[in-house]
């Protein structure tokens, strides 16, 4: 097997996991737990898969896959913000909803291609030997993902808004007391984590597979969810989670084009026994890390 | 006038059916560190919440440094150079010092340049505190310096202490003390609530007194005896605590070196614990909130098991049984969180009821739940108690405080226990209700059982103990009786001197 290849697909499997999952990871640290990721993932595909299309242009599709979610994310961010309905249910309702809509919008495009999305050519960079073709071919979304990973660790670490996001999900009555809007600025993550959900999702649609099947997105969303918790609320930990589930994908493909003995099902299932297994891992250290009002609804009483 | 700071003119508070502030009237210097005086439910917090801007006043003004001053926020208050900390802080614990000190400010400097202006505050005003600290590592005293400091960066001109002291250890108050004394000849007028008199007398120049919403007058503390002051504080005379025979009865609970770790990163462990408690006689456990009370509880409850050998129950090692065990035995407890440990907050009190009751008062026969007789034994208890509530199938959360603190005791008393382990039992109960639930221990008592009264309240304990003893960091001070008890004893048993004969040697 080509190392160079790996690498490279591993990338490209990782970067959907990602996306979802720094998103998700803004929201709950404002202390909202949205188990929607899938729904909100494949809207995006959908969503991004016919503006693209439609439109003849990827970057549209993205961004319209955004958009799309982000809307999406905020129907949840209603019912969970201002009428108070629970959280986790609501969460596994939106993922419903999302596979429900995804796969009426997508009857008319299966069987389509979506027009490619050009790789980068980054002068330089791109030019050293094996090193070149491994990290730096390939398209923007990639490096986008990974931009934003920086982005929101110096984004928590270093800013004002990202120390009041963080706030409200630690203590949301202190916050309250405090002077600061914990619904409105919930409202502004549950978005964000929306956002990033549908580039994630339309990653999947436009770039890895590339084309529209119901139900594609097929738990990527899950494993994004399960991939924050590993984390324990640290970008960092997000981008390691994603690229080492990435990389356990490519592996057993290529174990099952290469042959092995073992079952298929086997091989198929082993990404996600390994994230329970880490996660299992992870529990019995004791180190969470959890926002303190993960998932608790917030009602101003003064 | 013109040192005058704050002038507070005919302030009037009303709430539906109690006047909480009723015409009041006093004057801050400036320079100036002024108690206001009351008992709980006296109107003093209604009183600042006014100055801070966090409750708006019926009718009455305010002149700050003369200008008229009517603040609607609180960061109009903090604007007009007023701050405030609070007895319940509003501190994020996952943060660390700087990141909660930013959040509470208006307009937060750089963090390098926030965190050196802390270790200089800190440096300049005997608070020692380290800006990079996570807030859930820092005692109770640590965290106050936080909001002190959150405070003293704004450059105040008014401070505002809500009981300052009440989660403070000796030490913690001294160094309070000097750093308030530091302010105050820096010209910062400070304004300290409390209702511990020799504190005040200590530290206050003056003193404004509130009861029942009314300014009854103010005085030089230092010029006038605690006595003296307490009396306006109570309008009567004010009663010592007198002294009571020791229960001479069988021991019936009893701990051997009953030592356990902290139960998680913020708990405290408990240190070689041992007491002893007889039939008939209360005892009471003080000491400042967080030093172990409620792992205490916790291990006699049975919710946390103690190492074999450590518990006895009437002679028998009940170290390893759990709290249905102990429940059956007639070793009953009470926590001190109402809602989510001594009652389920969603759960009517009839079911609360039964989950503690149901073995005892037999409410379940054969894997059911008798319903009849939950309902009849929620009724007793409501009715025994004066628990004010629509009837026993309400919901324990939609009680108030004092409510379900009478149900959440009566429920226990009501099951004749031999044994009762309370953990704060008047907390946040007016007075009534909380005079109702002491008189019902002693009952309790009186008729045999043995008390162990876990409370912050030092004067609870005085009125209902027979013997008193101190928890300190998870130790235990040996019990003395309260007859041979003084206000310097028990503070120095608080503060962990637990060698009690270097006091008597110098007494």
């Amino acid at each position: 097997m080509d190392p160079v290849l790996l690498v490279a697909s591993i990338m490209v499997s990782a970067t959907p996991i990602l996306l979802a999952a720094i998103g998700e990871l803004v929201t709950e640290k404002s202390g909202v737990l949205n188990l929607g990721v899938e729904g909100m993932m494949i809207t995006g595909a959908v969503m991004g898969f016919a503006i693209a299309v439609s439109s003849g242009s990827p970057l549209l599709g993205f961004l319209g896959a955004a958009v799309a979610s982000a809307v999406l994310s905020l129907s949840f961010g209603f019912l969970t913000q201002y009428l108070l309905s629970n959280q986790v249910a609501t969460g596994l309702g939106l993922t419903l909803v999302g596979l429900g809509l995804s796969a009426l919008i997508g009857s008319n495009y299966e069987g389509q291609r979506a027009p490619s999305l050009p790789k980068l050519d980054i002068p330089v960079l791109g030019d050293i030997p094996l090193l070149g073709r491994m990290l730096f071919a390939h398209d923007f979304v990639v490096y986008l993902s990974l931009a934003l990973v920086v982005a929101v660790w110096a984004f928590l670490k270093y800013t004002r808004a990202g120390l009041i996001l963080r706030a409200v999900g630690e203590d949301h009555e202190s916050a309250h007391a405090l002077g600061y809007k914990v619904v409105r600025v919930r409202m502004a993550a549950i978005a964000f984590g929306g956002a990033c959900a549908g580039l994630g999702g339309a990653y999947v649609s436009l770039v890895r597979v590339p084309q529209w099947t119901e139900g594609m997105t097929a738990g990527a969303g899950w494993i994004a969810l399960a991939i924050v918790v590993f984390s324990s609320w640290r970008p960092l930990g997000v981008l390691i989670g994603a690229y080492l589930f990435g990389g356990v994908t490519v592996i057993q493909l290529n174990l099952q084009a290469a042959g092995t003995t073992v079952p298929v099902e086997l091989l198929s299932m082993s990404p996600y026994l390994i994230t329970i297994l880490v996660l299992v891992v992870i529990s019995a250290r004791g180190a969470h890390g959890a926002p303190a009002s993960l998932g608790r609804p917030f009602h101003a009483t003064s | 006038m013109a040192d005058t700071l704050l002038s507070i003119r005919g302030l009037t508070k009303a709430y539906p059916g109690v006047v909480a502030n009723d015409d009041v009237s006093f004057e801050i210097q400036k320079g100036e560190i002024h108690a206001l005086l009351g008992e709980n439910g006296a109107g003093k917090s209604t009183l600042v919440k006014m100055i801070f801007g966090l409750v708006k006043p019926d009718r009455g003004e305010m002149v700050l440094d003369g200008g008229a001053y009517a603040p609607a926020k609180p960061s109009d208050a903090r604007r007009a150079g007023v701050a405030m900390v609070f007895q319940h802080f509003s501190l994020f614990e996952a943060l660390d010092v700087a990141e909660n000190v930013a959040l509470g400010m208006e307009n937060p400097p750089k963090p390098r340049d926030l965190a050196r202006q802390i270790r200089e505050v800190s440096e300049t005003y005997g608070l020692p505190l380290d800006p990079s600290r996570t807030v859930g590592t820092l005692s109770a005293g640590e965290r106050q310096r936080v909001e002190i400091i959150r405070c003293l960066l704004q450059n105040p001109r008014l401070l505002i202490m809500d009981e300052p002291t009440s989660v403070l250890t000796p030490q913690e108050v001294e160094i309070l003390f000097e750093t308030l004394r530091k302010l105050k000849s820096e010209g910062t007028s400070i304004l300290y609530i409390s209702h511990k008199l020799e504190e005040i007398r200590t530290l206050c120049d003056e003193a404004t007194i509130l009861r029942l919403g009314k300014n009854v007058g103010t005085c030089t503390p230092r010029e006038v005896t605690a006595r003296q002051m307490a009396e306006m504080m109570v309008g009567a005379s004010f009663a010592t605590p007198e002294a009571r025979a020791t229960g001479t009865g069988e021991v019936l609970l009893k701990c051997d070196a009953l030592s356990m770790p902290a139960p998680g990163a913020f708990g405290t462990p408990l240190r070689e614990i041992s007491l002893e408690v007889r039939a008939g006689e209360v005892l009471g456990i003080g000491g400042v909130a967080g030093n172990g009370q409620d792992e205490l509880l916790m291990a006699l409850s049975g919710e946390r098991l103690a190492p074999k050998g450590s518990i006895f129950f009437k002679g028998e090692d009940i170290s390893r049984a759990g709290p249905v065990a102990r429940r059956d035995a007639g070793l009953l407890s009470g926590p001190e969180e109402r809602l989510g440990h001594a009652a389920a907050p969603n759960m009517s009190l009839t079911e609360n009821g039964v989950l503690t009751a149901a073995r005892r008062k037999a409410l379940v026969s054969n894997g059911f739940i008798d319903w009849g007789k939950a309902t009849g034994f929620a009724e007793e208890v409501i009715k025994r108690f004066d628990v004010r509530t629509p009837g026993p199938g309400t919901a324990a959360r939609a009680l108030s405080g004092g409510n379900l603190q009478k149900y959440v005791v009566g429920r226990e008393i009501q099951q004749d226990p031999d044994v009762f382990v309370v953990n704060q039992p008047t907390w946040g109960v007016d007075a009534a209700a909380a005079a109702a639930i002491r008189q019902a221990l002693l009952d309790l008592a009186a008729k045999g059982a043995a008390i162990i009264c876990i409370s912050q309240d030092l004067d609870e304990l005085m009125e209902i103990s027979d013997r008193f003893g101190a928890l300190n960091e998870g130790r235990l001070s040996p019990t003395r009786a309260v007859s041979e008890l003084d206000i310097e004893k028990i503070g120095l048993m608080m503060g962990g001197a637990h060698d009690m004969e270097v006091a008597h040697v110098d007494g």
